[in-house]
């Protein structure tokens, strides 16, 4: 038999999802987030139990419309961050997942975004019922292109969905199709991400 | 492997014919070139003129009407390029009839490459369907004007099946003084297709989808058209397509041809069966479900079905896991993130099309193998509706 399409942690995790969520009404969560839409083809949801004296997850469960990458991901991630500190698991990056799964092909990479951002939505929702609403992180965009209004986070967005050029940011974003001059910070960035996503340390 | 394999995809590719691998083995050492004119070339062209023969009587054409390519998506290719190509008083298109128009659900050879011309310049028309993915002939009738130089359809739609009304459209083209192009990679061994009947000017189609060999296309051009070619370099194909001739391939293909003369009348009416006991099963026992492409205008073998909250490429790698072959219409299994612009085109919600499976059946499929799909379907659509967010069972 060949290779299967994904490594065999992926395999493993997709056919033996850890951690789904059977019943939302009996596990009474201290966070939710729900992030994606279907009709982009993905979806996710993810609740939390925290313990609050320790601020450390206790449990959490998860369910998504999604691709075998999205559920061999998310499985992955809600195994990653039982016992691990909020901070901690607010700064998970898909790299982390990926790496856990030993890989995934460069397109696939944008399904692994959706657990991770769901992660962060719980957290941010259990900051909130906490009144701990300093902690949540708001995700400072800076405004690269000024004529189309393009920030840094959705060229991080393009690269993650699969842009690798400049061409391929602009069709995304639109970002430099007026004025053209963010050109040199676009590229500077695209590069910046695509080292900081799909670059493995050696 | 020992484990049970069950194929389902014949719309992507087909097994070769036991008859078609035989007729390939005896003619391997046929390795002449055909263009040459000692011993060796000659045997060679003598297969491939014999097979020329065979392959135009089985679609209505004259041999001479027939170009050997290296793919269903070169012939495409080649076609819609000859419209758009400027050397025009060489390839006999008339200049001031330039127009492409073609429909909204084509294969992506023909989609992209009409989107390419477009970009460089060629105007470009986009006819759509309804939700069974036929044409409306109204729409084409306007669409098609005295500047339209092509009118492109494809004859069966290698997604949903559903077999257009090409002959009407092709009257409606003819009417405008257009030239009118069939790609009938689906439907040609599939259905009946005859190039005077349909009264097409072009027509494609490739040998891998029926049994024969794959690196093998057809270009079907009625005599007295214009055209251009693509590949250039070689006298081969009378100048219209360069490259030394595929001679197995060309045999190849032309054995699947005299398989599909004998097997293809009884086979479709045994996948036509085949097809309504696998749609009882899945309608039967898996609720909110869809089936899309037209129930009755369309391919025997093909059957592509949405499931509500389930997504495509998780349903098709869950039953590649079970030894099912099957395909996807989700936009994760192609790596894009839109789902098939086929099912859009019919007016599918995304939602639904991110949702669908393309089970396409053949020759070698079973009552059995029907059933034995059918068992693992529910289960893992079962599955994967149990743990998505997209899905609430309907009491």
């Amino acid at each position: 038999m060949t290779d299967w399409v994904y490594t065999d942690k992926v395999k493993d995790h997709f056919q033996n999802p850890r951690n789904i969520l059977a019943e939302e009404s009996s596990f009474k969560e201290d966070g939710k987030g729900m992030v994606g839409n279907i009709k982009c083809g993905d979806q996710m949801l993810m609740l939390i139990k925290v313990d609050k004296e320790k601020g450390v997850i206790k449990d959490c469960k998860w369910k998504t419309y999604g691709c075998a990458s999205a559920i061999a991901s998310t499985s992955v991630l809600s195994e990653m961050v039982k016992g691990m500190k909020l901070e901690d698991a607010y700064n998970l990056s898909p790299k982390d997942v990926t790496k856990a799964l030993g890989a995934l092909p460069e397109h696939k990479i944008h399904c692994s975004v959706l657990g991770d951002k769901a992660l962060r939505a719980a957290i941010d929702d259990y900051y909130r019922r906490n009144e701990m609403t300093d902690k949540i992180k708001k995700e400072k965009a800076r405004t690269i292109c000024q004529c189309m209004n393009v920030t840094d986070k959705e060229i991080e967005h393009a690269v993650l969905e699969g842009a690798r050029t400049y061409l391929e940011v602009q069709e995304r974003t639109k970002a430099g199709t007026v004025c053209g001059q963010c050109k040199e910070e676009t590229i500077r960035l695209l590069e910046q991400y695509k080292q900081k996503h799909f670059t493995n340390p050696a | 492997m020992g484990k049970k394999m069950i194929y389902m995809d014949h719309n992507a590719t087909t097994p070769l014919h036991t008859k078609v691998k035989k007729a390939m083995a005896e003619a391997m050492d046929l390795f002449g070139n055909a263009s040459s004119f000692h011993e060796f070339g000659r045997c060679a062209r003598a297969e491939i003129e014999k097979a020329r023969e065979n392959i135009a009587s089985f679609i209505g054409a004259g041999a001479e009407e027939i170009i050997f390519v290296g793919s269903g998506s070169e012939a495409n290719n080649t076609i819609l390029n000859i419209f758009s190509c400027s050397c025009q008083s060489s390839c006999g298109a008339d200049a001031h009839k330039r127009e492409i128009v073609t429909s909204s659900i084509e294969h992506p050879c023909v989609r992209e490459t009409s989107k390419c011309l477009n970009e460089r310049g060629t105007p470009v028309k986009f006819i759509s369907v309804d939700r069974f993915g036929k044409i409306d002939a109204e729409q084409a009738e306007e669409s098609i004007t005295d500047k339209t130089g092509l009118v492109s359809i494809i004859m069966a739609n290698n997604e949903i099946g559903t077999i257009l009304d090409v002959k009407k459209i092709a009257c409606l083209a003819h009417k405008r003084g257009a030239y009118f192009h069939t790609d009938a990679v689906q439907a040609v061994g599939k259905i009946p297709v005859n190039v005077d009947d349909l009264n097409v000017d072009f027509l494609s189609f490739s040998g891998h989808k029926i049994y024969g060999p794959k690196g093998i296309g057809v270009i079907y051009v009625r005599k007295g058209t214009p055209f251009c070619p693509l590949i250039r370099g070689g006298h081969q194909e009378r100048g219209r397509r360069a490259g030394t001739e595929n001679t197995l391939g060309i045999i190849g293909l032309s054995k699947a041809i005299d398989m599909r003369r004998i097997e293809m009348e009884d086979e479709e009416k045994r996948l036509l069966q085949l097809k309504a006991r696998l749609r009882q099963g899945i309608e039967k026992n898996i609720p909110d479900i869809q089936f899309n492409g037209h129930p009755a205008d369309c391919l025997a073998g093909t059957l592509n079905v949405s499931f509500d909250g389930a997504e495509g490429e998780a349903i098709l790698l869950y039953l590649d896991l079970e030894g099912i072959a099957v395909s996807t219409g989700s936009a994760c299994a192609s790596g894009s993130l839109d789902p098939s612009h086929v099912l859009l085109a019919t007016g599918l919600p995304a939602e639904k099309a991110h949702g669908s499976i393309r089970i396409s059946m053949g020759r070698d499929n079973t009552e059995g193998e029907v059933d034995y799909v059918v068992e693992k379907l529910i289960g893992i659509i079962e599955r994967v509706r149990k743990m998505s967010t997209a899905y609430r069972e309907k009491k």
